[in-house]
């Protein structure tokens, strides 16, 4: 990037233009002018100079002016991307460009472009088109809130943002030194698709991209930003990574788009009914969470990154916090209702827990039964997954497995320790479930919450029934700290529902109910056998909950060796 | 063995820090000691809940007397509930079911032997069968003879006996007026201004107001034809008009051998539907003259009665200072409090005494004026809509401003009440005294500020708006101030541009805590951070939909925000996690308090009301520029319910048509009917409740296609 800058030298005043890495501090600035003048005999004059050439090295400012010409052409090019019509078309839309969504995401002056040049090489099928600049993608590294981070921008004012071949290799580069550096990478999407005119080129491009977002899956956190069309192929990048956004009304997600749609199946259907944001974070969970606008997307994804370590290799990140952790919250001592037939709202319990009341919920319209998402402790970020009674009661069924076994095994991928509010009544029963598999699904969120080494707290607040405790990060799975409050209830099923097993034709239901609520519904029995390791005063959780990440900050935890598991996917 | 049972010594209670904080905040500012030697009683029954409930078992714990609470449903966890020694289950939820059966609170009292019952407000406090039913058991009914309860009880009669203990009544007459001059003479005999009606007109129906004898012509002309034309009924009620009347009463204090005094007056003119607001002590209107005026007619009507025990003889006050009795409350009031702080006298405690039999040991000589004290009643209630309309919640947060000098707060709730739509939407009373009305006032202002109340709506943007309003404090106030100062309802505070600024340039500095810390990761080790925060941030702050572009800088000691050319210097010692900054800009002391932040947007308590601040980085809002603005969603042909309550009626079935500000239901909450209206025209698509359930705020009752 080029700046400008007023420096005075031996008290005259002089504009520089030069690369911004070369002129960081004024004293660099004075050298730099010293040692062009002693190169090229340049003679400073008052304010307003142009004196890129003579300012640079030798070398560079010894290339003839045809070719300085023709490089700050390219620059241009690449910089102004499709041109002022199609930058105000994209603007039209409520969409920003390219260059834009990246000043808004990076740290001011962080922004580090890599093949600006790109162009795609061959002529192409039936084409006169102008060569396509920077290849329809900006890529390179920068900062958000001073950590490196990898990015790409597709500019859909460069012939729809179309994926060519050369412009995949962009984007692989970049992904390349991410995962060599141990990076994130963030992708913001908004492309029309494949470059049709290059035909297998294009695919291949797809696939060089697919082949690393697996490899990267894992090693560094990908997430992806939906902020215009990713239709075909490409939706399948975003569904690969770890995290995908989308923004409200200019963003779909399709594999065939509505035209193929109506011609194949003659539905009629627009593209926002077809893949739109709502679609995707309400009903096929393809997305984590949608955004108002393309600026608040943007900011809220700098505020989403800190949450995040930058790769496999680093621990959660720890923020100064200033949240007290010794922070008592008696409001914790009111929320969970006598009557185990009414529900509470799980958010009231995870807000007042956590610093600061900021909660990054990841698909909040998504299978609300469980809730899942970031939040520190103690300025220690940490993954939540908690059932929420107030939706089927808390129970688990198949979209809630799914949900929340991806979750935890971000978490546990990354070394972000998880914390599990427990309030379940059990599996959700029904054909529906048993018929679309809940077994085969519900086992996702088992197998994920045995696997994870990372440290695992679990508060059970009222109920834990059945199969559903267990699978709620109970003591039984390596679990490190497990808590009980004193409304809990570990048992295989509910007063009601067991005296009817029980004690079946049983005149008196009510007192055998009242009995085996004496018995079962209390933490009195787990913690006997030690499966809960406290009975915790609700207004203390926090409290403890900090002291114990810090102590499980340094646990370290292996499973048998193996190629890898087997999840039943 | 001793250490053994030491560890058998009662289990100190959960809420003992609550329950000791409640204790101990008012003892201070009584000085009628307690007499360890004075005979009293073992155990008294309050049948009552919520913050009057455990006012009077502090004086019981004061005095030494155990204390029974009874409660609902609702109230398992109630604070009064943990508060007495001993707490018994009294019914389900409604109060018709718990807390106004007197059979169950009879069987209570024999369970507990219980020798008192404390009856509160409310409730069965002016209930003469619930006195009646006690005299019977022998349980002593801390609170007037049942005679008295009813003689006041009845308006007409009470009115009556008013008039023969020589009370001031409201002038009148009501019969068949012959002519206009006969209506004359009654005027001028009355004394204008009068005011005239129909007496079958209920209400303020068809009233006419004369200030001299052709007004009172014309008055009589119309009102006549009116009565003979509307309601086929001649007869006129021509009666004193009170114009900017005050609401001004007396509290007594009688015993049963002869001894009645009075503890000065309160004015609670400040109302709104009849419901006291904001009440003080003593009233800024009265001179000594007309304060043992009035007090010796409190007085001589209690002593007509035969009154025993605490009550209340209210009055208008015209501009004049004449004073008409209006009712007595054979009761403890709600406000009590503030003639507490300005007398001194803990006005439970003498009931107690008195219902044991005892003599008043003060004289009115004893009674002072101890400087100022004013209430304010703080209620889970939506201000913004008709002064107030009951909302219900949880209290996610709750931290009562006590630990500032000379404040007092009764409540009955503590950090995770839930406040019901069973009762009362009552939060708190609010009290605050100082050596004059300036003092008490500002002591208002800075506890209303410091008064932390999460997860309900309440009325402290209106109470703090009351207490600075120039008019209030110059003390020029009547019963319809608040319609007349808010006749189009109250707004929340209106910023002047200065106060806007304080606003945008206190939330910029919040955004900029928040900026700086976002990049203070303590354990990125294996790649050095690279923060890079400019020496000068350029934001938007956009205030009530206005963009105010700034320039915040953090400096050592403090930040500086430029605003429109105007710099704002802001200190640094306050936390972002904090419910309450106490922030001085430009020197001056301000207090905000931080509602919630959520991404761009920064909710600040300021002066009471709450503004919604988004704090953008510069480029965005440039950037935001850019693009069109999103449609807004236009009229959505959705009823949803503004509050919880039950659906008393539906007026409309799906398929019917309706016109836009029609009324499709009515729903009911805290014993208030609610008509809610189509926001627009258009035929009932669905209504997804009937008639008799339960709706929450902000539910979905009908659609429209």
């Amino acid at each position: 990037m080029l700046v400008c800058r007023h420096t005075t030298f031996r008290g005259e005043t002089t504009t520089i233009v030069c690369p911004a890495s070369q002129i960081s501090t004024n004293k660099n600035m004075a050298a730099l002018v010293k040692h062009s003048r002693s190169l090229s005999g340049f003679q400073a004059r008052p304010a307003c100079l142009k004196l890129l050439r003579a300012a640079l090295p030798r070398y560079y400012s010894a290339l003839p002016p045809a070719a300085h010409e023709r490089i700050g052409d390219k620059r241009r090019a690449a910089l102004t991307g499709g041109g002022q019509r199609r930058i105000d078309a994209q603007h039209g839309k409520g969409k920003l460009t390219a260059r834009e969504r990246v000043d808004l995401l990076l740290d001011p002056g962080t922004f580090v472009e890599y093949d600006m040049f790109v162009e795609d090489r061959r002529a192409e099928f039936g084409s006169e088109r102008e060569a396509v600049p920077g290849a329809g993608v900006i890529t390179g590294r920068g900062h958000i809130h001073g950590r490196p981070v990898f990015l790409f921008s597709q500019d859909f004012t460069v012939v729809g943002g179309t994926l060519s071949n050369a412009h995949a290799t962009k984007i692989c580069k970049i992904m390349d030194q991410a995962m060599l550096t141990g990076v994130p990478v963030v992708g913001l999407n908004d492309s029309g698709g494949a470059r049709i005119e290059q035909g297998v080129d294009s695919m291949s491009g797809y696939g060089d991209i697919f082949q690393r977002n697996v490899e990267a899956s894992g090693v560094v956190p990908q997430i992806s930003l939906i902020m215009g069309p990713c239709a075909g192929g490409a939706a399948y990048s975003p569904a690969l990574s770890d995290f995908t956004f989308m923004v409200k009304d200019t963003s779909y997600l399709f594999v065939t788009g509505p035209d193929v749609v109506k011609s194949v199946t003659g539905e009629d259907v627009s593209c926002e009914e077809l893949g739109g944001a709502q679609i995707h974070t309400a009903l096929s969970g393809v997305a984590h969470r949608a955004f108002e606008n393309d600026i608040d997307a943007l900011l809220r994804l700098r505020e989403f990154y800190n949450f995040l370590p930058l790769s496999y290799k680093d621990p959660a990140p720890i923020r100064t916090g200033e949240d007290p952790a010794d922070r008592i919250c008696p409001v914790l001592d009111h929320l969970v209702p006598l009557d185990p037939e009414k529900p509470f709202n799980m958010h009231d319990i995870i807000r007042s827990v956590i610093d600061e009341e900021d909660f990054f919920e990841i698909m909040p319209d998504f299978a609300g039964n469980i809730l899942v998402g970031f939040a520190r402790m103690d300025g220690r970020t940490v993954g939540i997954v908690a059932n929420q009674p107030t939706k089927l009661g808390g129970s688990l069924d198949i979209n809630a497995s799914v949900k929340g076994a991806r979750f935890v095994r971000f978490c546990d991928a990354f070394n972000i320790p998880l914390l599990t509010f427990v309030d379940v009544p059990g599996f959700l029963p029904g054909t529906a479930q048993e018929h679309s598999g809940i077994i085969r699904h519900g086992a996702k969120l088992l197998f994920a919450a045995c696997e994870a080494t990372v440290p695992k707290i679990t508060v059970i607040t009222r109920k834990a029934y059945g199969g559903a405790y267990g699978v709620m990060a109970s003591k039984h799975m390596k679990a490190d700290m497990n808590y009980a409050w004193p409304t809990a209830e570990v048992a295989v099923m509910g007063a009601k529902a067991a005296v009817s097993v029980l004690f079946r034709g049983d005149q008196d239901k009510a007192r055998r109910e009242a009995e085996y609520a004496e018995t079962f519904a209390n933490p009195l029995p787990a913690a006997s056998r030690g499966f809960v390791d406290d009975i915790l005063e609700p207004r203390m959780t926090r409290r403890r909950i900090c002291r114990d990440l810090h102590l499980l900050s340094t646990k370290q935890e292996s499973r048998p060796d193996k190629r890898h598991a087997n999840i039943p996917l | 063995m001793a250490s053994y049972r030491f560890n058998l010594v009662k289990r100190v209670p959960q809420f003992s820090s609550s329950l000791y904080r409640i204790a101990r905040r008012c003892c201070s500012i009584y000085t009628t000691p307690v007499d360890t030697n004075e005979p009293t009683f073992d155990k008294i029954l309050i049948a009552n809940r919520g913050e009057i409930a455990c006012r009077v078992m502090q004086t019981c714990k004061r005095m030494g007397i155990k204390t029974v609470a009874i409660f609902s449903e609702a109230d398992r966890h109630a604070l009064h509930a943990q508060m007495a020694d001993e707490a018994m289950y009294v019914g389900p939820a409604p109060s018709n079911q718990s807390y106004l059966v007197m059979d169950r609170i009879m069987d209570i009292i024999r369970k507990t032997g219980a020798q008192a019952v404390h009856p509160g407000y409310g409730f069965l406090s002016e209930n003469k069968e619930f006195a009646k039913k006690l005299a019977d058991e022998g349980v002593a009914f801390i609170g007037p003879p049942s005679g008295a309860i009813q003689a006041m009880g009845d308006k007409i009669e009470s009115k009556l006996l008013a008039k023969d203990a020589k009370v001031n009544v409201i002038p009148g007459f009501d019969g068949v007026v012959k002519d206009a001059d006969e209506a004359v003479q009654i005027a001028n005999d009355i004394g204008y201004p009068v005011m005239i009606k129909a007496s079958a007109g209920g209400g303020g129906k068809g009233m006419r107001i004369a200030w001299n004898d052709q007004e009172a012509r014309d008055g009589f002309r119309l009102s006549s034809q009116e009565a003979a034309s509307s309601f086929g009924d001649d007869r006129l009620l021509i009666e004193k008009f009170i114009d900017n009347p005050r609401h001004i009463e007396m509290q007594v204090l009688a015993d049963s051998h002869g001894n009645a005094l009075y503890l000065n007056e309160r004015e609670c003119s400040i109302q709104r539907r009849n419901q006291k607001v904001v009440e003080e002590a003593p009233s800024i209107f009265l001179d000594p003259d007309t304060r043992r005026a009035m007090g010796e007619q409190a007085v001589a009507l209690a002593r007509a009665v035969d009154y025993t025990s605490a009550g209340t003889v209210e009055f208008l006050v015209d501009s004049q200072k004449n004073f008409y009795f209006l009712e007595m409350n054979t009761r403890l009031q709600v406000e009590h409090p503030i003639t507490e702080c300005i007398t001194g006298v803990d006005i439970v405690q003498q009931m107690i005494r008195v219902a044991k039999g005892h003599e008043l040991t003060i004289k009115q000589s004893d009674i002072p004026i101890r400087g100022w004290a004013v209430e304010c009643r703080v209620y889970a209630e939506d201000p913004y809509k008709s002064f107030g309309l009951p909302s219900i919640g949880w209290l996610s947060r709750y931290q009562e401003p006590t630990h500032l000098p000379k404040v007092r707060c009764d409540s009955g709730i503590q950090e995770g009440s839930e406040i019901s739509m069973y009762y009362d939407p009552m939060i708190s009373k609010l009290v605050t005294y100082g050596d004059n009305r300036e003092e008490a006032l500002q002591n208002m202002c800075r506890a209303l500020d410091n008064y932390v109340i999460r997860g309900v709506t309440h009325n402290i943007p209106l109470l703090q708006e009351i207490i600075a309003h120039p008019r209030f404090v110059s003390g020029d106030i009547n019963t319809k101030f608040l319609y007349e100062e808010y006749p189009d309802g109250f707004q929340g505070r209106q910023l002047s541009d200065a106060e806007q600024k304080e606003v945008a340039a206190m939330a910029a500095c919040i955004y900029l805590r928040d900026q700086v810390r976002a990049g203070a990761f303590k354990n990125e080790n294996r790649m050095p951070l690279q923060p890079v925060n400019p020496a000068a941030w350029d934001i938007t702050a956009i205030v009530q939909g206005q963009e105010m572009p700034a320039t915040v800088t953090e400096n050592k000691d403090n930040f500086t925000v430029t605003i429109d050319g105007q710099t704002l210097t802001v200190n640094k010692d306050w936390s972002i996690a904090a419910a309450v900054l106490d922030a001085t800009i430009n020197g001056q002391q301000n207090t905000f308090q931080c509602i919630s932040r959520k991404g761009d947007e920064i909710k600040l308590q300021y002066k009471g009301t709450v503004f919604k601040v988004e704090v953008l980085p510069k480029k965005a809002t440039d950037y935001s520029h850019l693009m069109p603005e999103k449609p807004k969603v236009e009229a959505s042909g959705e009823v949803r319910s503004p509050m919880a309550g039950s659906l008393v009626s539906i007026s409309v079935q799906p398929g019917q048509d309706v016109a836009i500000g029609q009324e499709v239901c009515v729903i009911e909450a805290m014993k208030m009917q609610n008509s809610l209206t189509a926001d627009r025209s258009g035929k009932v698509k669905a209504v997804h409740f009937e008639t008799g359930t339960n709706v929450s705020e902000d539910d979905l009752i009908l659609e429209l296609e």
